[in-house]
C-alpha cells in the first residue's frame, strides 16, 4: 500500500526508521520489527546508508520487511548513484512491490566511514523527485519510454522546520511540492513553537507533514546534535531536564517523555509522526501510549 | 585554455532590462572569447535596447584591477539597472560581488580546454561546467560555491549557515538565497522544471 492513500483517508501516519545493519543478518531488525513497531506504526523507513556509512542496501531490507508482511518505505539518497542507476533501482523497486519512497540528496560521503570515496550528487532530492514522476508517467528522465504499465509510487521528501534557515528550507520545499513530492517527514523536531510556526507557512503547500522526533537519549547526544546535526536544536530547558534526574534519563524515560510531550504539543499541527529512534525501536510503544496515541490496524 | 561561447542572443536580449551597461574581458589570452561576434551583437543590442555604455577592459577577475577600471565608469554603473558581463564565470562572480544589489548577468558558458588556464584563479569560482547558472542564482556560482555542487537549492546539511562537508565554508545556497533576497529575485527559486546538469558538455567537468 501506498502510504499517501493513508493520508488521504484522513490517518494520523505514523512510521519508524530503521537502519540495515553492516552485514546480510537481519533477525535482530525483523523481531523488533515485529515486536515493537508491527501494530504501532503503519510504515518502516529503511535508511540508505545513513550517515555515509556502508550498511545493507536499503531496498533489499524493504523487500525482506514486506515478506515479513511490514510496509517498507525505501529511502533513496544521490550519494552513491547517477541517474542510470538511480532510475534503475526506482525500477527495481517497482518490481519488489516496494511502494513508497522518501528521496533525499543524502549526506556528504566524507561523513561516513568511506571518506575516500567519489561523491556522486549527479542527482538531488528535487530532480530525483521529478525523475520518477516522469517514469510515473511512462518516461526516464532523458525522456525515453518505459515499456509495459509504468510505476506508481508515494513520493516522499524531507524538511526542517527548526532550521536556523527556515525560509531556505520552505523555498526548497516548495521546489520539492512542484516536482511532485506527495508527503514530508521532518527533521527531529524539540521546538513545538517553531514547528506550530513552520505549519503555519508550510500549509499552503496541501502536503501533508509528518512530524519528526527523534528520541532524545542523554545530555552527550543532545549537545552533540546541537553542534553538528543540520536543522536539529535541543533547547537548554530541554537539556536541563535531562540533567535533572540522571537515573530516570539513563533508563531512558526523560526521553521517552520528551517524546509524547512533543507529540501532544504539535499533534494538531501535523498529519502524523515519524520517529528516529536510533536503536531504541523497543521505547517506541511506550512513547505512543503516553501520547494518547493507540494501536493500529497493520497494513500492507 | 578556456572558450567562453556566448549564450544564445534570444537568452541575451532577455536579460538586458532597463538602463544596460555591457562589460567585456579581454584580459587572458589563453581564453578563446568569441570577440567579433560579441561585438556584432553588442551593436545590434545597442540598436534594439537602452545600452547606456560599453566597457571593454581587461582581468576584471582581479577585484582590485576591477575597481580601478570601472571607477571612470561609476556614474553610469550607478544609474544602470542591469550590467550584462561577457567573460569567463569567474569575472562575473566578480562583477556580481563588487556591484551587490545590481542584477549582473552572465552572457557566456565557460568550458575548459587543456592548457594553461589564464590568470584567473580556477579552482575558486567557476567550474567550467559550460552551462552557466548564475543569471538564475544572483552572480554565485552554486557549482563551485556548493560542496555537492547542487544546482536546486540546499541540501539541508548546513548549520548556522555553515557546510556540512567543511565548517569554515558558507553554504552556497544560503548565499544564493539571501542575495536572490536582496536583489527581489527569490522568483528565481521557483522553477516549474528541476535543472539537472549536462555532462555531456564538450570538456565539461
Amino acid at each position: 500500500m501506498r502510504i499517501t492513500e493513508l493520508f488521504e483517508r484522513g490517518e494520523f501516519v505514523l512510521t519508524a526508521e530503521v537502519g540495515p545493519p553492516k552485514g546480510v543478518e537481519l533477525d535482530h531488525l525483523i523481531k523488533d520489527a515485529h515486536e515493537y513497531l508491527k501494530t504501532r506504526v503503519h510504515a518502516l523507513n529503511v535508511t540508505d546508508n545513513q550517515s555515509s556509512v556502508m550498511r545493507t542496501g536499503s531496498l533489499a531490507t524493504c523487500r525482506v520487511l514486506k515478506d515479513e508482511g511490514l510496509l517498507p518505505i525505501f529511502q533513496v539518497t544521490c550519494r552513491d548513484r547517477n541517474r542510470i542507476a538511480l532510475q534503475s533501482d526506482i525500477l527495481s523497486a517497482a518490481l519488489l512491490g516496494i511502494e513508497n519512497l522518501l528521496l533525499l540528496t543524502g549526506d556528504y560521503t566524507t561523513l561516513g566511514d568511506h571518506p575516500q570515496a567519489k561523491p556522486v550528487f549527479d542527482l538531488d532530492s528535487v530532480s530525483l523527485i521529478h525523475a520518477v514522476k516522469r517514469l510515473e508517467e511512462g518516461f526516464d528522465i532523458a525522456g525515453n519510454a518505459v515499456d509495459g504499465a509504468p510505476p506508481k509510487f508515494a513520493k516522499g521528501a524531507v524538511v526542517s522546520p527548526c532550521s536556523d534557515s527556515v525560509d531556505v528550507q520552505l523555498a526548497k520545499m516548495e521546489a520539492k511540492v512542484k516536482a511532485g513530492c506527495e508527503y514530508f517527514q521532518t527533521q527531529g523536531v524539540y521546538e513545538p513553537e517553531k514547528f506550530i510556526k513552520f505549519m503555519e507557512q508550510a500549509k499552503q503547500f496541501g502536503v501533508p507533514v509528518q512530524l519528526g522526533l527523534i528520541i532524545p537519549k542523554n545530555v552527550g547526544m543532545c549537545r552533540y546534535m546541537n553542534a553538528n546535526v543540520a536543522g536539529v536544536h535541543v533547547p537548554d530547558e530541554m537539556i536541563a531536564e535531562l540533567q535533572a534526574d540522571k537515573e530516570k534519563t539513563k533508563a531512558g524515560d526523560t526521553g521517552v517523555e520528551i517524546c509524547a510531550r512533543l507529540i501532544r504539543e504539535c499533534k494538531d499541527y501535523a498529519q502524523g509522526v515519524h520517529i528516529m529512534s536510533l536503536g531504541w525501536e523497543n521505547r517506541i510503544p511506550e512513547i505512543l501510549d503516553l501520547a494518547g496515541i493507540a494501536p493500529i490496524t497493520p497494513v500492507v | 585554455m578556456l572558450i567562453t561561447q556566448l549564450k544564445s542572443q534570444e537568452a541575451i536580449e532577455a536579460l538586458a532590462q532597463g538602463k544596460t551597461v555591457i562589460i567585456n574581458c579581454h584580459g587572458c589570452k589563453e581564453v578563446y572569447f568569441a570577440e567579433h561576434e560579441a561585438d556584432a551583437f553588442q551593436k545590434e543590442l545597442s540598436a534594439n535596447k537602452e545600452v547606456t555604455q560599453i566597457i571593454t577592459t581587461d582581468y576584471i577577475c582581479n577585484p582590485d584591477n576591477l575597481k580601478l577600471q570601472l571607477k571612470k565608469h561609476t556614474d553610469v554603473i550607478n544609474a544602470a539597472d542591469t550590467i550584462l558581463v561577457f567573460s569567463c564565470g569567474v569575472g562575473i562572480q566578480t562583477v556580481a560581488a563588487l556591484f551587490e544589489g545590481k542584477k549582473v548577468y552572465s552572457c557566456c558558458d565557460t568550458y575548459p580546454l587543456p592548457g594553461f588556464q589564464g590568470v584567473t584563479p580556477l579552482n575558486v569560482d567557476c567550474g567550467q561546467c559550460g552551462e552557466c547558472y548564475l543569471n538564475g542564482t544572483g552572480g554565485i556560482c552554486p557549482i563551485t560555491a556548493c560542496s555537492k555542487s547542487l544546482i536546486n537549492g540546499q541540501c539541508g546539511g548546513a548549520k548556522e549557515g555553515k557546510c556540512e562537508v567543511d565548517k569554515n565554508m558558507e553554504c552556497g545556497w544560503e548565499r544564493i538565497y539571501r542575495k536572490l533576497e536582496k536583489l527581489d529575485k527569490l522568483d528565481n527559486m521557483k522553477y516549474d522544471a528541476p535543472k539537472v546538469r549536462n555532462y555531456n558538455n564538450p570538456n565539461a567537468e
